[in-house]
């Protein structure tokens, strides 16, 4: 009798065992549909693939054929080239189609299978399970439930999207109250009192949308830049004032020295990469960056510190950074100096701001939490925040635990909702402008999610995986469709540094695609505030545009309930 | 009595739904009572006899009732008592200045409301040396003969005047226009698309006049009196905070500066239309002003000492039809129409010149 299971002496190839230690396809997430009838076996599908899911290998048939013009059936054995699947976990495919795209028959494809068992394995050598992307939930998100339902007909005429003017514009940084502007009369008309030692901190008029924090390091360089030049060119050129936040881990030296500058928000976090050469810049700077973002946490790893793992620091990402080649480089969860908001924060605040004359503004950045009004409360009363960004559950990022990734953080909506109502309640709502990020356009409408957002009270939102989506075409979805961005490996060149794999994308083309996206979310957004008679301002915390067909949720949002 | 004439005119752009007037600068009996608050409003008997031992208890005298001679109108069920009652100040008040009298009479008029509103027992809407206020629900050309304004010897300088009620919320006493808050009064002609930001707002202010909002318009009063009386700006500011001007604009203006900080601050204030506000203030300045896409009409018009700031022309040929119409003023969407105390002088104020 021969054991079940192979060991040493019986190995486990050996034929005639029951493979019972091997997985079934059935296991995996997504399985390669081969045809054979259509493959011209030219390889290209097996080249490409990022993670060897497939390899060519050779097989003996046996098949019944018959020649000539009567039936003379015969068996006969073939050796014959085929496309195999994988059925190794460490080589699973991810779905992502790049074999698909490369095949000149159509003669591949990896299909979704919803019965697999993939997290039931994915923790080989005692290692939790680590992607990129985001949230694997397909469902509909509390945003997009989101209804926009007062609709300005007869008694308030709506305006129109076309004709009207609009002004789609937010302001980033600290407002002062109106009843501490340091105003006085002078022949009839109000001036400001020179006399006045009233601090007036720096505010930004910026659009709405802001691209969020995505790192050089974490993006390839043709993706950074693609996005850098669209953020440029729609600013210069469409008069749309787009700013990008950098991430952390450094901006390009020239950058830094460049009149561009001033439509780039630097982010420091923990592992404060980059920051010795801006640091260094200071002096040479002709225009000051759009603001500062401190990162104390991140939506989709709440908790978590950042990481670029070593097969991405590549020379220009290690000079960037100043750090040496191929080494892991991991952002602590926590700023080190951090252990008082009241304190550390504060003065991490105030050296940020005292790095550029308090002409900046600088606001921190956390993960969406049930604590965070507590952080907000506290910025309230620090006159030099100048805005609190909450990246919700459904963001995106390079590198993560799954389990960070599925399982923690708060959902944006509510804790957005309540932030502002908190706000409201005090008489700050327009003082400290709140940021919304995380899972904006999950399903692709951009607009809708913003507005909706600003409607529950946010100054702007943030994105970052859409725009990865959109701009390069991301194969990234809630499907752990891809998600590998943490490898190295990005088989459209996003977020990888290997030069063979980021000269498949084009930063021109990456900018267009900017571009286009934020002249068509400006339309949109016209088009959704014009039937509700707004124009001239953003209508922050305007609830009774929102209807939502879920009870608990119009409750907890304190907006209307409409099916 | 005229003025509701006037409205009669306009009757295509209203319902009927009811008739708000609030007179300011009164003549008649009221000349010689003119430092003596006068509390405006309607309540039933038990409402008369709280209204009464409170008024007493906080320690105001009487000095003098004036009562509308009803006319029983079919379809206008009148309720008990329509009154204004002039009252002398507490004796601890007597000498305090204006801004803390007017504190205590705005707190009592909220306290009475509150004290009535819940058994409709007491409705109050001015409490003010020198101004009237009546409201009722129903066709203003009737309400007018109802209340006997036709007879009446009543008499006002400033006469707000609005013959609709609330077209998209309930129709409510506390919904009807003109609004008023120490001093400071409007009415509108318009929906307010920005209602609930701009109502958060002012709730938000800390001060306890900023309630009600039982109409989307209260809040243009409410904002009229936040930055005048509250932050002290001048009148035209005030349209600078409803409808500010873009960046490009606002650099062209001497008060550059300033306004920009005023446009960030108050950026919660901006209305996005349709409406046209009239209102006075306490010296007796009679405004208009229009969202900034002018999406309502208005027009000024009169002769020197008589003035009448309508929505609509039809309303001004029968207030004041001698008048030359060439002269008229439709202001635009950077006007504001300011009538001088004494209607001596018109002024069309220019927000992108600011002057």
């Amino acid at each position: 009798m021969e054991p079940v299971t192979g060991n040493v002496d019986y190995p486990i190839n050996v034929p005639g065992l029951d493979h019972n230690h091997q997985l079934s396809l059935k296991e995996f997430p997504y399985i390669i549909r081969w045809r054979d009838d259509r493959c011209k076996r030219c390889g290209n599908c097996t080249a490409v693939c990022p993670v060897k899911a497939i390899e060519p290998t050779v097989k003996v048939q046996r098949i019944v054929q018959s020649e000539g013009p009567i039936p003379t059936p015969m068996v006969v054995k073939k050796i014959v080239h085929v496309i195999e699947q994988v059925k190794d976990m460490s080589r699973y495919c991810t779905g992502c189609g790049a074999c698909t795209l490369v095949c000149p028959n159509e003669a591949i494809e990896p299909e979704y299978n919803p019965q697999n068992k993939f997290m039931h394995y994915k923790n080989k050598g005692g290692e939790g399970y680590k992607r990129g992307g985001r949230r694997n939930d397909p469902s509909v998100s509390t945003l997009d439930r989101l209804k926009f339902t007062r609709i300005s007909m007869l008694t308030d005429p709506a305006l129109d999207a076309g004709r009207h003017e609009f002004h789609v514009r937010t302001l980033l940084g600290r407002i002062l109250p109106p009843e501490e502007l340091p105003l006085k009369m002078f022949n009839g008309t109000l001036v400001v009192d020179k006399e006045s030692d009233k601090f007036i901190p720096p505010v930004r008029e910026i659009f709405p949308i802001i691209i969020g924090s995505m790192s050089v390091g974490a993006l390839s360089p043709p993706m950074w830049e693609g996005l850098a030049m669209g953020v440029a060119y729609l600013n210069e050129v469409e008069g749309l004032p787009v700013v990008m936040a950098t991430g952390e881990g450094g901006v390009p030296p020239r950058l830094l020295k460049s009149k561009y500058l001033k439509y780039f928000i630097l982010q420091i976090a923990s592992g404060y990469f980059g920051w010795d050469e801006i640091i260094h810049a200071l002096p040479h700077m002709v225009e000051d960056p759009a603001a500062i973002e401190i990162k104390y946490g991140q939506g989709a790893k709440p908790g978590d510190g950042g990481l670029l793992m070593a097969q991405k620091v590549l020379k220009l990402i290690a000079s960037i950074r100043g750090v040496p080649q191929f080494v892991d480089l991991a952002s602590p969860p926590t700023h080190q100096t951090k252990y008082s908001i009241e304190e550390a924060v504060a003065k991490m605040i105030q050296s940020m701001s005292m790095a550029w004359g308090f002409r900046v503004p600088v606001y921190p950045k956390i993960s969406g939490t049930k604590t965070a009004r507590a952080v907000l409360n506290n910025l309230a009363r620090n006159p030099y925040a100048a805005a609190l960004s909450i990246d919700g559950e459904d963001g995106g990022t390079g590198a993560a635990y799954n389990v960070s990734m599925d399982k923690m953080g708060h959902p944006i909506a509510s804790n957005i909702r309540e932030c502002y109502l908190d706000l409201v309640k005090q008489g700050k709502q327009n003082e400290l402008p709140l940021i919304a990020a995380g899972g904006i356009a999950k399903k692709g409408n951009l607009a809708a999610n913003a507005a909706a957002l600003i409607m529950l009270g946010a100054s702007a939102v943030a994105i970052g995986k859409y725009i990865m989506q959109a701009a390069a075409n991301c194969f990234g979805d809630e499907y752990n469709r891809c998600n590998i961005c943490n490898t190295g490996k990005c088989p459209r060149g996003i977020t990888t540094q290997d030069p063979k794999l980021y000269r498949r994308l084009d930063s021109d083309k990456v900018a267009e695609r900017v571009v286009e996206i934020f002249r068509s979310a400006n339309v949109e957004l016209k088009k959704i505030f014009a039937p509700m008679g707004r124009s001239t301002e953003l209508p922050i915390g305007m609830s009774d545009g929102l209807s939502v067909d879920d009870k608990a949720i119009a409750e907890r949002l304190e907006i209307s309930y409409a099916c | 009595m005229e003025n509701i004439l006037a409205l009669e005119t306009m009757k295509e752009g209203h319902d009927g739904s009811g008739l708000g007037l609030t007179l300011k600068d009164l003549g008649g009996e009221f000349k010689e009572l003119k430092k003596y608050p006068i509390l405006s409003g309607i309540c039933s008997r038990k409402g008369s006899k709280t209204l009464s031992d409170f008024m007493e208890k906080a320690g105001f005298k009487l000095k003098d009732i004036w009562v509308p001679k009803i006319k029983h109108i079919k379809g206008i069920a009148p309720r008990e008592h329509y009154f204004a009652r002039v009252y002398d100040y507490p004796e601890s008040y007597k000498n305090k200045p204006m801004r803390q009298k007017e504190d205590l009479l705005m707190n009592i008029r909220l306290t009475l409301r509150n004290i009535g509103e819940s058994d409709e027992s007491i409705f109050i809407f001015s409490f003010y040396p020198d101004v009237i206020t009546l409201k009722e629900v129903g066709d203003p050309l009737q309400l007018g003969e109802f209340f006997g304004l036709d007879k009446d010897n009543i008499k006002a300088k400033i006469i707000l005047a609005q013959g609709r009620q609330n077209t998209n919320y309930t129709i409510y006493l506390y919904a009807c226009h003109p609004f008023f808050i120490q001093g400071y009064c409007s009415m509108t002609n318009g929906e307010n698309t920005a209602f609930v930001p701009i109502r958060e707002f002012l709730m938000s202010r800390g001060f306890p006049g900023y309630i009600g909002y039982n109409s989307d318009s209260e809040v243009f009063t409410h904002i009229l009196h936040y930055t005048t009386r509250q932050l002290g700006f001048p009148l035209t500011y005030y349209k600078d905070v409803i409808t500010p001007l873009k960046v490009s604009e606002i650099d062209k203006r001497e008060d550059r500066e300033s306004l920009r900080l005023i446009k960030h601050s108050l950026r919660p204030l901006c209305i996005d239309g349709p409406n046209v506000v009239i209102g006075f203030i306490p010296d007796g300045t009679c405004f208009m002003v229009h969202d900034s896409k002018k999406l309502r009409p208005g027009v000024v018009g009169g002769v020197k000492g008589k003035y009448a700031l309508m929505s609509e022309e039809c309303g001004l040929d029968r207030a004041i039809p001698e008048r030359d119409r060439s002269e008229d003023i439709f202001p635009m969407k950077y006007n504001m129409v300011i009538v001088k105390p004494g209607a001596e002088e018109v002024k069309v104020w220019n927000q992108l010149q600011g002057t």
